[in-house]
């Protein structure tokens, strides 16, 4: 470990300059000058500045969209500005390719780990820059004993020769941070590093964190998980939507007003009705209104037409687990209610739809469906069984573009539609115009090819593609994000039509305003587990927002890792 | 600030040694990390498993047929697969990058016909043309494959049919052999010969030797591995994907002919019928030896064995003489579905254990 005295010398001198000397300050490492990045439709980075200094941990933060990924590609040569420029010592640089980012001292670990599972692990921790020797071919003993070295200081033993495939996931991502260290970096960006480590995993990488900012080397943190973030950061970077909202030091934000800007909810109310309200079980025993205990003798005077509790749910979720991502997750939905599934990014909220959907596997938990418990169903005994999964990215995983409207819509109930393998051309078109006509669904013509709808549309078409199939429960992922206001508004109505139909809809959306008004009751995730329950009354911002972002009376950051807090 | 940094790095020691990514100490040795002997065992079997096999068949065959294992059947024989070993070199570099070259059987032929044309003008002529034409091939694949991002299949395919084309012109469809002039230094680096063995084996296992420690000791060897193993990881890594295919293509092309020269060498023709399938042995020849066909694994030696299979395989059946050499082709199959099941099985048992 470092004497002490050092890096808290850097420390106290970076906390008394004032923050907007700082962003032009020379001891920038990287910097990011009203950088901008346009993809086809959409400005995924817009006039974005901001600056790691040397010795740093800076965490990068925002929900989906907010840009983050397209920030790091810029920095990493991955993507090039459109506008703006990066500065790498003061000096104005331009990386054509990641091969020139990581000459220049950037280096990357990114999410999944990127390395080549049928290689070494000391091949993978050297490849391109292997140690040679006297006549230039590759020193294998050298390198095996480097790479055993290497990972002792990272609390690993493996063997070195051992194809990578052969490991953990938790121990491969240990290796990219070995290779991403391991090069003469100045900066390392993490993202999100500590989505498939084991706790002690996540203890080692914090110490070698530790060990970089010793050495004066600048991390740009990306993570969810905000213990981890008010752990190891020293400051923080908010982007939302592409644009650049807050850079500051973390120490003395609290997490409520950090969960505010990420979402863009204004702060005034949750500091009126404040953490004191908020009594730590999540279930709001202090409101004395008529559904606040959640326990249902009140219901029958509720002024909605959902669901009442004493009937069957249309589908029971009990104790879900799924490594790393979800644990002992457990919720009911009733038929003719909405309910809505919050949570920030990596909560584990479109993981519980895709396993209630059957698109992802369960480790344990049980799922009752329409009163029948299904072990193992994928996606097709969950459409057998009535359950509709709305994706959320509809382009990857949904829209057909080059398929028109029609065929985009009956796509799923083909089979319906069908007699002896041979499509019903006549029920198609009339299925087709219902919902056309039902949805709103804004075309030229049913002919038309969905990729030239506005996205709202596009949303409608999908949304169509599921409802043929007269499902019983429908799981909405983010339905309104990336359309316009106007059909976000009908897409919204729409979804409260379905319900009073009596289709039991789980909502998940970043979006607050839309759990708060959509949704009858909103269950809270964070990091995999159910975080809170709200229903009726207490389905408000500020209680929503306090839930996101972790009710624990921790308003202030810790010591980072790898020292102790000199004051 | 900016003095501070370097300050504070200067007074914090590392608290771990960076290893010198050069140095002139004694290598480290990985101590106590020693493979399991099952796995080592596996893992030999899996590169060298066919070695296994070849010296199996060798050693029933030198029994059971007394003319096989004569020191002029292996001259033969050795000589026979030598062309073949050469154009499976290329093709193991193409397809451990995870690639395919079908043009090689095409390639062969016409650098064959191209360097009997040339070998009226002496035999540094009669290398240079084929080796320039077929360079160029492959440069042209690796080009349309690695910056236009165009499938090796679809764009070998058709430079298969295009160098048969060619070769179709130069030859006046066919009409016109061109003959290598007897006892030039051309022909005699076809079938000249150190203590019986064929100049053609000794070239061929020249290059093996070379292609080893391309594949195995340099980095662009590793870069073959990491981009047939994951390309999206190595460009993130910064490897050069690109300039790596339009290499291991451009030598495929260069492999191919430069065979071609030696088998018109040996055949003191250009003879246009050759080659017609070749690539398919090629291919075989490399999946026999270990290398994956989905690329990211295999090596050089597994190669050589693979082809000294096919090779003794199509020896024994001409040895047993009662058996229609048709039945040779549906042997090599057999081979062929044998070992790619055993490599699956194997590379099962790998990722359980």
């Amino acid at each position: 470990m470092a004497p002490p005295e050092a890096v808290p010398q850097q420390e106290q001198e970076q906390k008394q300059v004032p923050e907007q000397v700082r962003q032009s300050a020379p001891a920038a490492v990287l910097e990011a000058r009203s950088v901008s990045k346009r993809f086809p439709g959409v400005m995924a980075l817009d006039d974005v500045s901001f600056s790691l200094r040397a010795g740093e941990t800076h965490a990068l933060v925002g929900e989906n969209g907010a840009g983050k990924s397209t920030l790091i590609k810029v920095l990493t040569g991955v993507h090039r500005p459109d506008g703006g420029e990066l500065r790498l010592g003061g000096q104005p640089v331009r990386f054509a390719r990641p091969f020139e980012a990581q000459q220049a001292g950037i280096s990357t670990i990114h999410q999944e780990v990127n390395l080549v599972p049928l290689m070494s692990v000391a091949r993978n921790i050297f490849l391109g820059r292997e140690p040679k020797n006297r006549i230039g071919l590759i020193d294998f003993a050298r390198m095996h004993g480097e790479a055993t070295e290497l990972l002792d200081g990272f609390g690993i033993r493996v063997d070195p020769r051992k194809p990578l495939h052969t490991l953990g996931i938790g121990t491969q991502q240990m290796v990219a941070l070995a290779r991403a260290v391991s090069v003469d970096a100045q900066v390392v960006i993490m993202d999100e590093p500590t989505s498939s480590l084991e706790p002690r995993e996540v203890e080692t990488l914090f110490r070698i964190i530790g060990n970089l900012r010793c050495q004066g080397i600048a991390v740009l943190y990306v993570s969810h998980r905000m213990d981890e973030l008010y752990r190891i950061c020293d400051r923080v970077t908010v982007l939302r939507d592409g644009r650049h909202i807050h850079t500051g030091d973390l120490a003395g934000l609290g997490r409520v007003r950090l969960v505010s800007m990420m979402l863009g909810r204004d702060l005034s109310e949750a500091r009126r009705t404040g953490l004191t309200r908020f009594d730590g079980d999540g279930r709001g025993d202090g409101h004395g209104d008529g559904r606040g205990d959640g326990h249902g003798e009140e219901r029958d005077e509720g002024n909605d037409v959902a669901g009442t509790p004493e009937r069957t749910p249309a589908l029971t979720a009990t104790r879900l687990n799924r490594r790393h991502q979800l644990h002992d997750i457990s919720l009911s939905l009733y038929g003719g209610e909405v309910l809505g599934l919050g949570g920030l990014l990596g909560s584990g909220r479109s993981e519980t739809a895709k396993v209630l959907a059957g698109a992802l596997s369960l480790d344990s938990g049980e799922l009752t469906v329409g009163g029948r418990t299904l072990r193992r169903m994928g996606s097709a005994g969950a459409i057998r069984a009535g359950i509709s999964l709305l994706p959320e990215d509809r382009k990857a995983e949904g829209i057909v573009p080059g398929l028109s409207v029609r065929e985009n819509i009956v796509l799923a109930a083909m089979p319906r539609l069908s007699r002896f393998g041979v499509v019903s051309r006549r029920k198609q078109d009339r299925v087709v115009d219902i919902f056309m006509r039902r949805l709103r669904i804004k075309a030229s013509s049913p002919e038309q090819p969905v990729g030239e709808l506005s996205g709202g549309n596009q949303q409608k078409v999908l949304l169509a593609r599921w409802l043929c199939l007269e499902p019983k429960v429908l799981l909405l992922d983010e339905p309104t994000r990336g359309i316009d206001v106007g059909a976000k508004a009908e897409v919204q109505s729409l979804i409260d039509d379905l319900a009073r139909e009596g289709l039991a809809v789980l909502l998940i959306s970043s979006d607050i305003e839309e759990l708060i008004e959509g949704a009858d009751r909103v269950v809270v995730l964070r990091g995999g587990s159910v975080a809170g329950e709200l229903e009726g009354d207490a389905v408000t911002e500020s209680r929503l927002l306090e839930a996101l972002a972790d009710h624990s009376p921790a308003p202030t950051g810790k010591a980072p890792a790898g020292q102790e807090d000199p004051r | 600030m900016n003095e501070t940094t370097p300050v504070a790095v200067a007074q914090v020691p590392p608290p771990r040694k960076r290893p010198a990514v050069r140095g002139d100490g004694a290598p480290h040795r990985g101590a106590g990390h020693r493979p399991a002997p099952a796995r080592r065992l596996l893992e030999l079997l899996r590169s060298q498993g066919v070695l296994a096999v070849l010296l199996a068949v060798v050693t029933t065959a030198s029994f059971v047929y007394p003319t096989f294992a004569t020191l002029d059947n292996a001259r033969g024989v050795t000589v026979q697969a030598s062309f073949l070993a050469v154009v499976a070199l290329g093709m193991t570099l193409v397809i451990i990058t995870g690639g395919i070259d079908l043009s090689v059987g095409s390639v062969f032929a016409l650098g064959g016909v191209l360097a009997a044309w040339a070998s009226q003008w002496g035999v540094l002529p009669a290398l240079l043309a084929p080796l320039l034409v077929c360079g160029a091939i492959g440069l042209l694949n690796g080009f349309l494959i690695a910056r236009a991002a165009m499938a090796p299949f679809i764009v070998t395919l058709a430079t298969l049919l295009a160098a048969r084309g060619l070769l179709l012109a130069v030859t006046d469809e066919g009409a016109t052999t061109y003959l290598v002039p007897k006892g030039s230094a051309f022909a005699g680096l076809g079938q000249g010969s150190v203590w019986g063995f064929g100049h053609p084996v000794l070239i061929a296992l020249v290059l093996f030797g070379a292609g080893g420690l391309l594949l195995q000791r340099t980095s662009s060897g590793q870069t073959l591995f990491a981009v047939g193993g994951s390309s999206d990881a190595a460009t993130l890594m910064g490897l050069p994907v690109a300039r790596t295919k339009l290499l291991v293509y451009t030598l495929s092309g260069l492999l191919a002919g430069l065979a071609g020269a030696l088998n018109a060498a040996r055949l003191s023709s250009g003879v246009t019928i050759v080659g017609v399938g070749m690539e398919l042995d090629a291919i075989s020849a490399v999946v026999i030896g270990g290398t994956l066909l989905a690329g990211g694994a295999g090596s050089i030696s597994g190669t050589l064995w693979g082809v000294l299979l096919l090779a003794v395989i199509q020896n024994l059946i001409n040895q047993i003489g009662s058996l229609n050499s048709s039945y040779q082709s549906v042997v090599s199959g057999g081979f062929l579905i044998v070992v790619v099941v055993a490599q699956r099985c194997l590379a099962r048992g790998r990722r359980a254990g």
